[in-house]
């Protein structure tokens, strides 16, 4: 056991529950429920047309069927997996390349400094639909292309946040203090530099997730996203578009579970901003 | 021995104004120099410049020799040698010394863990140790708190702790006593004053409190607007000042004395 661990311990017995990230914890883990369990099990194959055009809910079919007779709830189920996928993915990408970049970007001066942040503005700018199209047309319009695209437009943003928030702990006492006991850079980043920029990095990745499955979606309602049978709840909704008075069910369902989704990582954000930012954990405490 | 010898120090920003100009002065090993000063004078510049860590946008030319290792100009890597080993520092403001999310033990710990190479259980007790070293009561709880759960005076204690955990030759103490109340910065000076003494430890104490310089230093500097303008021994420049600003600055601590021993003679 380090030294930490056994300092570490009551910090998290004192760590309080906010009523919103509850809540926000509720929504997303009902998803990911979904996303599990379609890993094991689905009510029907993919690519299993009998269930007859656009039928009700009921008989056999939980939420009835789309225009090609595949159940609706399947598809929801494989929707969830790859809309979780997709923001994880994206956030992963994101996160590798835009803390890495910020940081960085952060120690670079002069001129380089100049350059790093119009480079990184210029790709924020840079639309991720167009990015998007780019990577499918570079790959081939799968879901990795996907978040591929999607990853490389967010981590610019991160970069961004990353480089300000090192910044401005790089101005700190503490950092000059830790120098003057003799630490050198590399550890000065990793001991005092990351955890101080953690906590805002963190709420800013999950807004990031929920940001990457909406793009997600949007890219699949192009046809860029993961191609069938494997439903996603952007092409799901693309689907439905044209029945839509006919049989709601096919657009309502993704579009509420997308909404869920969203909804639920927004408010993980707002409730780990709570507990994890430093100002109000010392008003707490 | 000289530890420290400062030639020619100038310190210039990039749109050319000058703020430390030509300084020089030495500090020699076990030797205790106050550098006097008001805000602006270039105090704190000049001790970031001894372990060269002054901020970007500044130019330094000149010599700064620590323990032998010229400052000026080296690379980083000579730097974080010398930084800790020869020279370590107890800043102003000891809340924004601390890193506020990292508990005050580990704080101590990693400079401790460096120069003596202790591990686990043995590392644990040497932070105790140094806690207990600067007067710090129950030191397992404190060493378990994060800076903003202790108190201004034992965050101090907790900086100094870390700075004495490198055991330097030269401890750097810039206003370490300024941020904090008046009963508190007493004990505080007499704490400083007893484990410098015991360790033999050079100190270059900086500080605008005529005061405080005189209570643990042997030789003072006195500095305006970046310029040496006195310096001698501390008892001759506080007791017959010769230049005009450091007569200004004695008047002005005296005036203050008497208007307080007025007060409390009512």
């Amino acid at each position: 056991m380090t030294y930490t661990d056994v300092l570490r311990k009551p910090a998290e017995a004192r760590r309080r529950r906010s009523a919103t990230l509850l809540a926000g914890c509720t929504l997303t883990a009902l998803i990911a429920l979904l996303a599990v369990v379609s890993l094991v099990w689905l009510p029907y194959d993919a690519d299993d047309t009998s269930g007859g055009r656009l039928a009700g809910p009921g008989d056999g079919h939980l939420l009835g069927t789309d225009k090609l007779g595949r159940d609706l709830f399947t598809q929801l189920m494989t929707g969830s997996r790859i809309a979780v996928e997709a923001g994880l993915g994206s956030v992963t990408i994101a996160a590798l390349i835009g803390v890495t970049l910020g940081v960085l970007a952060a120690f670079a001066q002069g001129w380089l400094d100049d350059t790093l942040a119009a480079f990184l503005d210029i790709l924020i700018a840079f639309p991720t639909l167009l990015l998007a199209m780019l990577v499918v047309a570079a790959r081939s319009a799968t879901l990795g292309s996907a978040v591929l695209a999607i990853g490389l437009a967010q981590s610019a943003v991160v970069a961004r946040l990353v480089r300000i928030l090192v910044k401005r702990v790089l101005a700190q006492d503490y950092v000059t203090a830790a120098r003057t006991s003799g630490t050198s850079w590399p550890r000065t980043v990793v001991g005092h530099v990351l955890p101080n920029i953690w906590p805002t990095l963190v709420v800013n990745l999950a807004l990031q997730f929920g940001l990457a499955v909406l793009a997600e979606a949007g890219l699949s309602y192009l046809g860029l996203g993961a191609p069938p049978p494997n439903a996603s709840w952007g092409r799901m909704l693309q689907e439905a578009q044209a029945t839509f008075t006919t049989a709601p069910a096919g657009a309502l369902a993704p579009g509420i579970l997308l909404v869920v989704l969203v909804v639920g990582v927004n408010l993980v954000a707002d409730g780990l901003r709570d507990t994890l930012d430093p100002a109000t954990r010392r008003r707490r405490s | 021995m000289t530890l420290l010898d400062v030639r020619g120090l100038t310190v210039r920003t990039d749109d050319g104004r000058t703020l430390v100009d030509d300084l020089s002065f030495t500090v020699d090993s076990g030797e205790r120099l106050g550098l006097i000063g008001e805000s602006g004078s270039g105090k704190s510049l000049t001790t970031l410049a001894v372990l060269g860590l002054l901020p970007d946008g500044m130019t330094v030319t000149g010599s700064v020799e620590l323990a032998g290792t010229q400052i000026v100009g080296a690379p980083e890597k000579r730097l974080t040698a010398v930084r800790g080993r020869d020279a370590a520092v107890v800043f102003q403001e000891p809340l924004t010394a601390l890193d506020p999310l990292m508990r005050v033990g580990r704080q101590i710990a990693e400079p401790l863990a460096r120069r003596t190479g202790l591990r686990g259980r043995n590392l644990r007790t040497a932070v105790t140790e140094a806690l207990l070293r600067v007067r710090l009561p129950e030191p397992e709880r404190i060493a378990r708190a994060f800076p903003h759960e202790i108190s201004g005076g034992q965050r101090q204690r907790v900086a100094l702790a870390m700075a004495l955990a490198c055991e330097p030759s030269l401890l750097i103490a810039d206003e370490p006593t300024t941020a904090l109340d008046v009963s508190v910065q007493a004990e505080m000076l007499e704490l400083l004053d007893t484990l410098v003494r015991e360790r033999e430890m050079a100190v270059l104490f900086v500080s605008h409190d005529l005061a405080v310089v005189a209570a643990v230093t042997d030789r003072a500097l006195v500095m305006k607007d970046g310029r040496a303008v006195e310096e001698g021994p501390v008892l001759d420049v506080v007791g017959a000042p010769r230049a005009a600003y450091t007569k200004a600055l004695v008047a002005g601590a005296r005036k203050l004395e008497s208007a307080l021993d007025l007060r409390s003679a009512r």
